[in-house]
Parts: structure tokens; sequence; C-alpha cells
């Protein structure tokens, strides 16, 4: 478990001119991983992008390579699903910065093919995200996506992309996000990164060296980054202060209650799927995220004369990214009158709520998507 | 009740359309950019959009209402007309519409201020509080009155600012806003041409629905 996992053959796209990165640096060569669901129509204009959130990957609907699960999104993606593949076809590409088959720490460097960039690996923003899902879409022949579609950090991406390509895009549905990361979370994801650092195996970063990557260290940071995905309400119901069993004196520390036991399980098989040093170029990418201060301060600038139909979800029992940072992405789209629908769904999931079973929120991205559809000529 | 037929002659059925809400949409022209405040289930800004071509939108404030619309394709948010309006642009709308809610808003004269500022015109409807019943009952019982368009009790209502026909010529006089259009209706829709004075009108019409705009 704590060693290296043997790679797994991606489908992807290879550039190689590169990417410019908006921290300066150019990376020579850009792989791109991804997955597609369903046909794209002769007009091309049924495209609909699927960004992934911090952990997730372009698996969104099907079992997934490497730990046998399935998709994370097959609830919403799939054929008639809310995101419906009988008529759509849907895109999701792994996150440059990642670690499941595009470019990203893991990647060999640009001038020694021999070793991984590892820490060395350029610091990526949500923006590269986007410019390098731009260019897998232009690969593809796509002109205008129907719809840009992502939770959380995939959330995030959907405001980016709006921003920078209002003409490339027709819908954009961010779910249970914000413009910018707030103060609190910047602050658990340097809990998870200091994990990490912690880890002697982590080795500054050249784990590869040893082939023994920092497993305790990701585990701990996934630990404490999988409370801020539920709520009180969600672990009281699920678990309590249930024990588990075992007659007898009980040890003083070891999982003794259930939750302790449900949070190593979590942590333990995360590192089976994910690199240490992408877990920390990611979680950097959306700590710098802030889009209104590429527009002066003013949110309401990203989106100007935006034609784009946005649907933004929330969560009530979601503290990660509360309803209020949504309402506040909401009220920036008013100010530029664009055509804005807002729903918090009540639910007491937490911020987990957009992966998991949610009819409200469902029946919502299903309708929206439909009206959309007549707006964008599409046949229904 | 026959289906009414719209400006270019297709017929169209809107069997739950409540009449205020028919009423409105004869009042607002074909392709203009509408919000509707207090959109509810949306029938409306869907009606506006399939009969008159409008880019309508909507805001409500019942979170179970705005979930049936989004659901239905519509483009609702979640928000309310005390605090939400403050944020759309200048002009934005060429008819801002506030159907049976101004009663129940916390500032109707700020809200009527912000109406006219995003939008052209704006579109009032309101249950009129100087319909006779409502005179009758507090005159002769002495109780605050209840009728079917005021139908709960004085400490169940939402309608915290009720007004009558006059007190809102008075209101548009003060602010300044020019009524383009007015009519007042019993429950079941009948205009009648003697509601067209003002006295009557506040003594007969159950409803009023105004198109104002600024001077």
């Amino acid at each position: 478990m704590d060693t290296v996992p043997p790679p797994v053959d991606h489908q992807h796209v290879v550039f190689d001119d590169g990417i410019a990165l908006e921290c300066g640096v150019t990376l020579r060569r850009m792989v791109v991983a991804y997955r597609t669901y369903g046909q794209l129509n002769a007009e091309r204009s049924n495209a609909v992008l699927v960004c992934h959130a911090l952990t997730g990957d372009q698996y969104v609907a099907e079992t997934h390579p490497i730990t046998g699960k399935p998709g994370w999104w097959n609830m919403v993606v799939g054929p008639g699903r809310p995101v419906d593949t009988d008529r759509l076809f849907v895109i999701c590409a792994n996150v440059l910065g990642g670690c499941m088959g595009s470019t990203g720490p893991e990647s060999p460097r640009d001038d020694d093919d021999a070793i991984p960039w590892g820490t060395d690996f350029p610091p990526i923003t949500i923006r590269d995200m986007v410019h390098a899902q731009k260019r897998l879409i232009d690969h593809l022949g796509i002109q205008r996506l129907f719809a840009v579609i992502g939770g959380s950090m995939g959330g995030m991406q959907v405001l980016d992309w709006a921003a920078a390509y209002p003409d490339a895009v027709f819908a954009a549905v961010p779910i249970a996000t914000a413009a910018y990361h707030s103060a609190q979370n910047i602050a658990f994801q340097e809990v998870g990164r200091q994990a990490i650092f912690a880890d002697p195996d982590w080795r500054g970063g050249r784990y590869w060296e040893t082939g023994k990557v920092p497993a305790r260290g990701l585990a701990v940071a996934r630990m404490a980054a999988h409370i801020t995905y539920l709520s009180e309400q969600a672990l009281t119901r699920k678990f309590g202060r249930r024990v588990r069993g075992g007659d007898g004196g009980l040890p003083l520390f070891g999982d003794i209650f259930e939750v302790e036991s449900y949070l190593q399980h979590q942590g333990s098989t995360f590192v089976d799927r994910f690199d240490a040093n992408a877990y920390l170029t990611i979680t950097r990418a959306m700590d710098f995220f802030d889009l209104a201060a590429e527009y002066g301060g003013d949110l309401s600038k990203a989106f100007t004369g935006t034609p784009i139909r946005f649907c933004l979800v929330s969560f009530s029992s979601d503290w990660l990214f509360p309803t209020a940072q949504s309402r506040a992405v909401a009220r920036a789209l008013n100010r530029a009158a664009a055509n804005v629908s807002f729903v918090e769904i009540p639910t007491d999931k937490g911020h987990d709520a957009f992966l998991l079973d949610e009819p409200d929120f469902h029946r919502t991205l299903a309708g929206f998507l439909a009206g959309c559809a007549e707006h964008a000529g599409l046949v229904w | 009740m026959n289906a009414p037929v719209s400006a270019d002659g297709v017929r169209y059925v809107a069997k739950n359309m409540r009449l205020d809400l028919r009423l409105i949409a004869e009042m607002v022209a074909p392709g203009s950019r509408v919000l509707d405040i207090g959109s509810g289930d949306g029938t409306l800004i869907d009606y506006l959009y399939r009969t008159r071509g409008c880019d309508a939108r909507g805001i409500e404030i019942d979170m179970a209402e705005v979930t049936r619309a989004v659901a239905h394709g519509l483009p609702v948010m979640h928000g309310d007309a005390d605090s939400d309006l403050a944020q759309y642009p200048d002009g934005a709308f060429d008819y801002v519409i506030l159907s049976r809610t101004l009663q129940a808003v916390e500032r109707p004269r700020e809200v009527l201020r912000q109406m006219l500022r995003i939008g052209e015109r704006a579109i009032v409807s309101f249950p009129n509080f100087g319909h006779w019943q409502l005179r009758w009952q507090l005159f002769w019982l002495g109780r605050m009155p209840m009728t079917s368009v005021w139908g709960r009790p004085w400490h169940e209502t939402p309608n915290i600012h009720p007004c009558t026909i006059r007190d809102f010529f008075v209101l548009c006089t003060e602010e300044g806003y020019q009524v383009e259009k007015w009519l007042a209706v019993d429950d079941a829709g009948q205009r009648s041409p003697w509601r067209r004075f003002i006295g009557l009108a506040n003594l007969f019409g159950e409803q009023a629905l105004f198109l104002l705009r600024k001077i």
C-alpha cells in the first residue's frame, strides 16, 4: 500500500506545444487525460464539460480503473440521468496538476525525462486548469460548450470558464462553490499540507526516489479534509457516539468510535489513488483562486455582458462552501444583469451533498438543462 | 373560462393562471426583458416567454417554489424584494413586475423605487384594502376584516402594508410616478366601465393593477 501504484494507461491527448502558465513558466509538453460519454451530434452543439473537484478525476460515470469503484457522479451523468448521455456528449478532463494522467507533479520534468517534477512542478491556478480544458475542447473540434458543470473546485472552474470564455459556453452550473477560497478553507487545506510535510516518507517531495509514498501524511490530510465535506448532523446521523464492538476494556487510542474508523478508512483508501505532490499542487490552486481580484475586486466585472445562462446550486448544511458564498456570486451576476437561477437545496449531508443522492438537486439540474436546451435549439 | 387570444392570434390556455397574472401579461410588450418579483412557481415568466417571447426571469423567496421553477427550466433565483433588487444595474429590464406582494414587503416605497430604477416600467398588483366589504366589516363588527382576498386573521397575515387604491395613487404622486394604465377588478376578473372612477374602484375593486413609469 505504501508503494507507488503501477501506472494505468489513461485516455489522453498530448499537446507538444505545451502551455504557458499564469505563473510565467511554460510547460514544454502538456498531456490532458480525459473521458467522454455519449455521442457528439453532427452540429457539435451538445457537448457538456464536467469539471471535477479536488480529489475527483475524469472517471465520472464508469468504474474507476484503479479503485474499481463506480464513477463519482454516476447518479448525475449517464443515460436518463440529469446530465443525460443519451442526449449530451459529456467530457471530463483530469485537471492540470493532477495525478490521473494529465500533466502534474508525477510527470517527467521538462529538462530531464528520467525524473518526475515532484515539488518543482510550477504552481498551477484554476485558470491554468481551464486553459488546459479549453485546449482539449478545441482539439475535439467543439466551438461552444452547451454547458460547463462542476461542484466545489469544479465549480470554481465553471466560474472561471464563464469569465474567460463567455462565448464558448451556453450554460454554466457552478455547484457548492465560491468565487474565492475563504480564509477558513485555506486554513483547513494548510492542515492537510502540513500533515504531508510532516511525514518522513515525503522527503521534501522526492519520495519517488524511494518508491515509498507519504501515505500517513496524505491519509491525515484526507481525514481532516473529509470532516469539512460532511456536517455535524450527517456525522451524528451516521455514527453518533457509537463505539466499535468488542467486550471488555477499550484501548485508550485506536479506532474506538465508529466515526474514527470511518475516517481512517477514508484516509487509507485515498492514498492508493492520489499523489501527495498533486494534492499539494491542487490545494494551492484552490487557495489562489479569487476571481474578483482579477477584475479589480468587483466580481460582476468578470461577467459584464455575459450571454451565459447560470444555475447556481448550494446546500443548506454545507459549511465549507456555504450558501452565502453562492449568493454572493448570484448577486454579482445580478449586477451584470446576467440570466441566473439560484437554488439552495435543503439537506443535512454537508458539502458532499453534490455527490450524493439529492433528488431536489437532480431535478433542478435536469430541469435547468432541459430549459437551456430549448433556448439553445437543441433537440431534446 | 374561455381561453384568451393573444395579440398574434395564437390561442393559448392558461387555466390555472391567476387572473391578475393574465391581466399583467396583457400589459407587457412582446420580446421585452422582464423581472417578476415573487415569481412563485414561475407561471407568469413561463407564460411571458412562451406567448410573448419575453426574456423573463424571476425572484422568489420560497425555496420550494424556486426549486420547482428551476426544475421546470425557468430562470428563477432565490432572493427577496427588500434586499435583492438593489443588486441590479439601472435599466436592466423593460418591465419589473410585483404581483400581490407589495403589501407583504418591508419597505414598499423603497421596493417601488428600486423597481423603477432597474426597470423602465413597473407593473404592480395588490389587493385593495378600500373594498366595501372590508370597510363594512371593520365598521359594523369592529374587527379586522377577513374576505376571500384577505383570507388570514390579523395575527397570521404576512400582509404588513395593506393599502387602498386611493393610497396608491397618492404614493405615485408623491414619488413622481406616471400611472400609464390602471384598472380595478373583482376576484373573478370582471372589469366594468364604472370602475374607471377612482372612488368607485376603491369601493368595489377587489384587486388593483398599475402600470407605472418615472416622469
